[in-house]
């Protein structure tokens, strides 16, 4: 734990495999030819997804406690799965047809969503090798593609589904330049490709950094930026000449300002790591200045004290629940974050930046939420819920797709063993796009990555 | 604003009263002693000059004292948190800050963990107001194998934080230490050995004793003969010594077995390496740090009779020495009769030392995971109170309920390992702590955002 220990902090610290990005509340979602700026030769998306969901038997979820992710819960009642697809939530549904799994004492939410990781791209075994998160080369890189760094054979895929209940997640690239580059966003289906885990229509996101980790990285090789007016020099400029770009010949390639251009675009969404409240209000001006949306600020743990501009401006806060005082500028971290946003009426999605945390995305909300309840907020579950669901699948752009149970979604569902929230639940089995892919009663139902064949153990989740 | 006033006065108050133990019933409560026992309701906790009288049901609240009611509530030890950071840094990617790592100092077994404690890092501030009373600190290798000289404190808002300084010595025999000593185990182990041995021959003229004769090899009869001087205690010359006599003297009690020695090793081959250092140092009285894959080992562990402050919930193979790790391990490891705490927390992250509560509550959740090994309730609470007292060398003082006990109590507004449980009072010596922090000040500061008469900065 100590290595471990110790590479997060520097990530956090310095470059960035703890990253904030983030995406926002985002809005509409966008289809997969307009999330598409750059196109191939053959005029198709360039490492297009192959993704295809696996066969799945129509399930109904009988006497569970239901929260779907959009707001809503539902004692005693019926999920319906078929093709893929959500088919209805309700009480009294008929069962005709579908494999009955009885609920009863436990309880269905979507598919956990992590909106901030860095499996793939800082992979374990977190040997040197391994380390592919941060192009840490030039302050600003928005030519490269997190997708090209991410090690389908991460055993932290298979940790993340069986004990976190992820089925999907945003990979990013890590904080060390002011833009980091490209995410991707996959479905988490193990898979021998990346193509084969890319979630099809995602919009790309683009990651960005404010704060001490550009400053630290560049300055300290005696090259701008240094400082935090250094920072906003090399965007602001940065976004000047992409202004040009995207208005002029946009047919001669350049792999940097085609980023760049989707984001004026509104095609692309922005992550901003961010910690501090008044470099976030700075970055929101920047973005009008410049002509672009911040979807969402990640790791953001001064959100509370700005949770009125972020609601006015619809900009997501993807936060810890309890992170704080690992480094200067997250000092004035508190637990009551996400229930102060909340009561302003601003956009909450709990993010986790970590391998060890992605396990464990429910119970970090239900300590957030705790928080708020202590100070006198009373936050109902089934909001909650929603913090690690719908609305991480909100500032992603995929929030139609999926994030939530309704009909026609994608059947991404995690059965619980108990509440969610509580310390003492596991997820028992888990569906994505309607395919049971982790069955905690079934020893068949469990992915292992290449990496772990033959060694000791062979992977906590056999 | 009103609530505000309120905590300011009383943080005033304590101020100019010394803080003086209290003696207090506590009434009604689900009670937890540490021990390894699950929680008994409508039980009855009483402290008396600050410890603990009596624990359970069937106890009669003596006369006198305030007597609080539990119900509701549930009451256990203060947790303990074993082998951490707290009190040596304020913010830990500030170096000035930060002393948990004294990376160029030209000491290394000498540093002394209980000179450098700072009570008032807002680190032991929060993990105090979340109801940790106890730890064992030291600083981390980072020049050399060892991390220094560990002490065990209390996190009481009183100057002295040391409960008993030079607890423990620290060393770090896994993949750390192997490129601290020169980039390979071998060398850390070849350290190690040298500097034990250099500790046994310092004699109390503070010189390194030197042998008259070379004695004679020793032959196991199936290989080449071992020369004694790498096994023995005596160095050829008084000059071939690599410590420091300051580092060799920190070294002393650890090779006569009077201070434990911490060894930090993950891999199942390196656990089985620092058990066989007691072949040639059998004095030792070894505690193994992390374990990652003690499971593998646990037999050989528990035969030995060393106990493992074990990283609680690692399940990734985070390096070439953890390929085994898994959530089951400390259920696995106990199943087998090791003696394990849960340790290792520090930081602000998702280690931080607060939340191993939280993981503890995990290895009962595994429980009811097919095929996994978790802890009972019980279990898991004393691997974060009774057991690492225990290991630090309070058993029965501290990290428990029992008759005598320092009194470090915590009142929880309900199960202490669910998440979002906090303390409503924490004891310790039987001495009411306070819990505002630069957390509760900003949270309050920050509870409005309504500026239409002043700045946020005049609420305070």
């Amino acid at each position: 734990m100590r290595t471990r220990t110790l590479i997060a902090t520097a990530c956090a610290l310095a470059l960035g495999a703890c990253t904030g990005m983030d995406s926002g509340t985002g809005g509409e979602t966008r289809s997969a030819s307009a999330a598409s700026p750059s196109v191939g030769a053959d005029g198709g998306t360039p490492y297009a997804s192959t993704y295809q969901r696996y066969p799945g038997r129509p399930t109904a979820l009988v006497g569970a406690t239901v929260f779907d992710g959009a707001g809503n819960r539902f004692d005693n009642a019926t999920v319906l799965l078929r093709d893929g697809e959500v088919v209805e939530v309700g009480t009294g549904l008929s069962t005709d047809g579908y494999d009955v799994i009885d609920g009863t004492g436990k309880f269905v939410t979507p598919g956990v969503i992590d909106i901030h990781s860095h499996l793939g791209d800082y992979p374990t075994p977190s040997v040197q090798a391994h380390s592919d998160g941060n192009e840490a080369t030039s302050p600003t890189t928005p030519e490269v593609w997190a997708e090209h760094s991410v090690w389908p054979q991460d055993p932290g895929f298979s940790r993340a589904l069986a004990n976190g209940g992820v089925t999907a997640l945003q990979i990013l690239p890590g904080s060390a330049n002011l833009t980091g580059g490209r995410s991707v966003t996959l479905k988490n289906v193990a898979s021998r490709t990346v193509q084969g885990m890319k979630f099809p229509g995602a919009p790309y996101g683009m990651k960005m950094a404010c704060g001490e980790n550009p400053k630290r990285v560049y300055g300290s090789r005696g090259r701008m930026p240094s400082t935090r007016m250094g920072n906003f020099a090399v965007n602001r400029q940065m976004w000047l000449d992409a202004r040009a770009y995207a208005a002029g010949d946009r047919s001669k390639r350049d792999l940097a300002k085609e980023t760049l251009a989707g984001v004026l675009d509104g095609d692309i969404l922005i992550h901003n790591h961010c910690y501090r409240a008044d470099e976030m209000a700075l970055v929101m001006d920047m973005a009008k200045e410049m002509g672009y949306k911040v979807t969402a600020f990640h790791h953001a743990v001064e959100s509370y004290k700005i949770a009125d501009l972020l609601r006015e401006n619809d900009v997501c806060s993807a936060i810890w629940a309890d992170w704080y005082g690992f480094k200067m500028e997250s000092y004035d971290g508190i637990r009551e974050n996400a229930a102060l946003l909340w009561k302003s009426g601003a956009c909450v999605v709990i993010h986790s930046d970590d391998e060890n945390g992605i396990q464990r995305l429910n119970q970090e909300a239900a300590k957030a939420q705790a928080a708020g309840r202590r100070m006198g907020l009373d936050i109902p579950d089934a909001d909650v819920v929603g913090w690690f669901t719908l609305n991480a699948a909100k500032a992603m752009g995929i929030d139609k797709m999926t994030g939530s149970l309704e009909p026609g979604k994608m059947a991404d569902v995690v059965l619980w063993n108990g509440d969610p929230l509580s310390v003492y639940s596991r997820p028992e089995k888990v569906w994505i796009d309607g395919a049971l892919l982790y069955d905690a009663l079934d020893r068949s139902r469990r992915p292992v990555s290449d990496f772990e064949l033959g060694q000791p153990g062979a992977g906590d989740v056999k | 604003m009103i609530r505000l006033a309120l905590l300011g006065s009383a943080a005033a108050l304590a101020l100019v009263a010394p803080a003086a133990a209290q003696d207090f019933t506590i009434t009604n409560a689900t009670v937890a002693t540490g021990d390894g026992s699950e929680p008994v309701e409508n039980a009855t906790v009483v402290v008396r000059n600050g410890r603990i009288v009596a624990a359970g049901t069937g106890v009669t609240a003596p006369a006198g004292g305030e007597v609080i009611d539990g119900t509701g509530k549930w009451v256990t030890p203060g947790i303990f948190s074993a082998v951490t950071d707290l009190g040596l840094s304020d913010v830990d990617g500030v170096s000035e800050s930060n002393d948990t790592a004294a990376g160029n100092s030209p000491f290394s077994a000498a540093l002394d963990a209980s000179t450098a404690l700072n009570p008032n890092s807002q680190d032991v501030l929060v993990a105090r107001a979340d109801g940790i009373t106890r730890a064992s600190v030291s600083t981390r290798p980072s020049a050399s194998i060892f991390g220094g000289q560990g002490a065990v404190i209390d996190l009481g808002a009183d100057p002295d934080m040391v409960t008993r300084p030079r607890a423990f010595q620290l060393v770090d025999l896994g993949e750390t230490g192997a490129r601290i000593s020169g980039g390979s185990r071998t060398s850390a182990h070849a350290l190690l050995r040298n500097a034990l041995r250099e500790a046994q021959s310092y004699g109390d003229r503070a010189a390194i004793g030197a042998a008259t004769a070379r004695p004679s090899d020793t032959s196991f009869g199936d290989d080449v003969p071992l020369d004694p001087r790498l096994s023995g205690r005596d160095s050829e010359r008084a000059g071939d010594v690599l410590l420091t006599r300051f580092d060799a003297a920190a070294l002393v009690p650890v090779v006569r077995g009077e201070q434990p020695l911490y060894v930090v090793a993950e891999r199942a081959s390196d656990i089985r390496e620092a058990i066989r250092l007691k072949r040639d140092f059998p004095r030792l009285d070894l505690v193994i740090l992390g374990a990652s894959e003690g499971w593998l080992v646990a037999n050989e562990i528990a035969a030995a009779n060393v106990p493992v402050i074990a990283d609680p919930l690692d399940d990734l193979p985070t390096g070439f020495d953890q390929l085994a790790a898994t959530q089951s391990n400390i259920g696995r490891m106990r199943d087998a009769g090791v003696t394990v705490a849960i340790g290792r927390m520090s930081g602000g992250t998702g280690e931080q030392p607060r939340n191993a509560r939280q993981y503890a509550g995990n290895l009962v959740a595994l429980s009811r995971v097919p095929g996994a090994t978790g802890l009972t309730w019980g279990e898991a609470l004393a691997t974060i109170t009774s057991i690492p007292a225990r290991i630090s060398g309070f058993g029965g003082r501290l990290g428990t309920l029992s008759q005598n006990a320092a009194a470090d109590v915590v009142i929880w507004d309900g199960d202490p390992l669910e998440v979002g449980t906090v303390p409503e009072a924490v004891f310790i010596d039987g001495v009411r702590q306070p819990t505002d922090t630069h957390q509760s000040g900003l949270r309050e500061r920050y509870r409005d955002l309504n500026e239409a008469d002043l700045p946020q900065a005049y609420d305070w």
